[in-house]
């Protein structure tokens, strides 16, 4: 029901969905920020239909606040405790990097990093994050500087249609301050909780195995 | 997703008390498990009750050279920890087997003990499910049963316990701490889960409320030799159509002990004790291996889709417990 909402947004590269402090004035702002007011027309318009899923009227359970730190910003959220991390980030917080795939724990689009591990922001509760440290992909670069995997990504052409990248990306960060074996399938197993469906991997391998053997990171 | 009341939990005592009180509460961990079958609508708590910040995520040491497991360490660091690694690196494997880095970092021990069946039906709420809804009926009996269970099934239920890290706790025979309303006790692993029988909807042997505090592995020093073996449809992220831990004790050129369970066959996390009684005494050759795993296999009771899970799990016993045993 959420991405819907937001097809072309969606559709930009993580490289570009990162650098919301890059100057002003590219083709792909524009474009980006046209889609935006389209997608909230369209947000304005599913607040007048009702809602598919919901509690029963008079059964609501009360909204809980929550804060937490989402790429050194710290967020003060009240929200319904059924909320998942990935929708407060993307519904709430505007951060709409972090993909909703299958939204079951089963693709990895939605892989952030929690107090510096990746994990799954679909398969947890906004709620659950009080005084949490959350990374998103829109955290990665510095600035006009990418950071070293979105780089590589580039360079490896990893990726296609971009969906997964985002995830991928937060995935590898996380990974990077794991244990794992210096070789191409260690990195495979390693990275298998993240599904590609154009199967970018060799090129995804590449990226993150290029980044590993950098002096350092 | 139905709605619910949130509420986190820095106290153990408190914890059991408030879920012990409510029917219809019920302790959140990592969440990786509850929350997909809460999203599905096969999980349905009123009350949520988050106990992720009472202390139970400690890795330690036993006076008797076991290691205790808190029931909120997570799968990855259980999986990285020294003391897992080098004595039961079956552990660690089994651990490194199961789904994603992801869900590694979030998914808890004690949750690992409670997660429920991936039978397709049970997560299914248009089809009948005994273990989801008793005496609905049980779909998978005649529908497709591939994934499913050839041992300890019933005809209420041919449902696999999912696990991997179970696998190797159940030949370790650990123990389960766990506090209830009643105070605390130790459940010996073999008892926790419970055959499917004519209950299937009753899957361990908590009561109401009863929190696990930790998994206390014993002291065996034969199994820092031990593997973890997984057969499944994917090289990886994927749950097991078959799998084996094993533990192989060699002395004098004959085996002293050996320890053997499997994964992905059994209603439960299936502990081979025939096999183990087959092989002791023996000296190690590849016609011995194949008696164990037929008495391990033995009583398996396949349906239409699954029959292929007997072949399998007997060829990956006799695989683990040949390279265990060129090892010595």
């Amino acid at each position: 029901m959420t991405d819907s909402k937001q097809p072309l947004s969606d559709g930009s590269a993580p490289a570009e969905a990162s650098s919301p402090e890059a100057p002003e004035g590219t083709t792909r702002r524009e474009f980006i920020a046209t889609a935006t007011v389209g997608s909230a027309l369209l947000l304005e318009a599913c607040r007048h239909a009702p809602p598919v899923e919901g509690p029963p009227p008079g059964t609501a359970p009360a909204e809980l606040e929550v804060t937490f730190k989402v790429n050194g910003q710290l967020q003060t959220l009240k929200v319904d405790p059924r909320t998942s991390l990935l929708d407060a980030l993307r519904e709430r917080l505007g951060l709409t990097g972090t993909k909703k795939g299958c939204d079951h724990g089963q693709c990895g689009a939605c892989t952030v990093l929690v107090d510096g591990r990746r994990e799954l922001s679909c398969l947890s509760l906004a709620v659950m994050h009080q005084g949490a440290e959350v990374s998103t992909v829109e955290g990665l670069a510095q600035g006009d500087t990418l950071h070293p995997l979105q780089q590589a990504f580039i360079e490896q052409d990893a990726l296609q249609c971009g969906y997964c990248t985002s995830g991928q990306l937060m995935s590898a960060v996380g990974l990077m301050s794991e244990p794992c074996g210096a070789s191409d399938d260690d990195v495979r197993e390693a990275m298998s909780g993240n599904l590609c469906r154009c199967s970018a991997y060799p090129n995804i391998i590449a990226a993150i195995q290029q980044v590993r053997r950098l002096p350092k990171l | 997703m139905n709605p619910f009341q949130y509420e986190q939990s820095l106290e153990v005592d408190s914890s059991v008390d408030r879920v012990s009180r409510a029917p219809e509460a019920t302790f959140l961990a990592g969440g990786t498990g509850l929350l997909d079958l809460m999203k599905l609508g096969v999980e349905t708590p009123a009350v949520l009750v988050d106990v992720r910040r009472l202390p139970l995520a400690q890795i330690q040491e036993l006076p008797d050279g076991g290691v205790r497991l808190g029931a909120l360490a997570r799968n990855s660091d259980v999986a990285q920890h020294p003391l897992v690694r080098e004595r039961y690196p079956m552990l660690s494997q089994a651990l490194l087997a199961g789904a994603s880095g992801q869900i590694r970092n979030m998914a808890t021990v004690g949750g690992n003990l409670m997660q429920r069946t991936r039978c397709a039906y049970f997560r299914d709420t248009a089809t009948p499910c005994n273990k989801r809804e008793p005496g609905s009926g049980c779909s998978a009996l005649e529908g497709i049963n591939r994934g499913h269970a050839v041992l300890g099934v019933s005809e209420a239920c041919i449902a696999t316990h999912p696990s991997d890290m179970c696998v190797p706790l159940a030949a370790l025979g650990a123990t389960v701490r766990v506090k209830g309303p009643q105070g605390e006790r130790a459940i010996p692993f073999a008892d926790f889960h419970l055959l499917p029988g004519n209950t299937p909807h009753r899957e361990t042997a908590l009561e109401h409320g009863a929190l696990v505090l930790s998994v206390d592995v014993p002291a065996l020093p034969a199994a820092r030799h031990s593997l973890y073996l997984k057969a499944r449809d994917r090289a990886s992220y994927a749950f097991a159509l078959a799998s084996v831990a094993a533990v192989l004790e060699l002395e004098g050129g004959r085996i002293r002990q050996a320890r053997l369970a499997l994964g992905g066959v059994g209603t439960r996390p299936w502990r081979a004790s025939g096999a183990e009684q087959k092989l002791a005494g023996q000296a190690p050759s590849p016609e011995v291996f194949q008696a164990a795993a037929k008495a391990a296999l033995e009583g398996a009771s396949p349906r239409a889709h699954n029959g292929f899970k007997v072949e399998l799990a007997q060829r990956l016993i006799v695989r683990a417990l040949t390279r265990l045993g060129g090892r010595s």
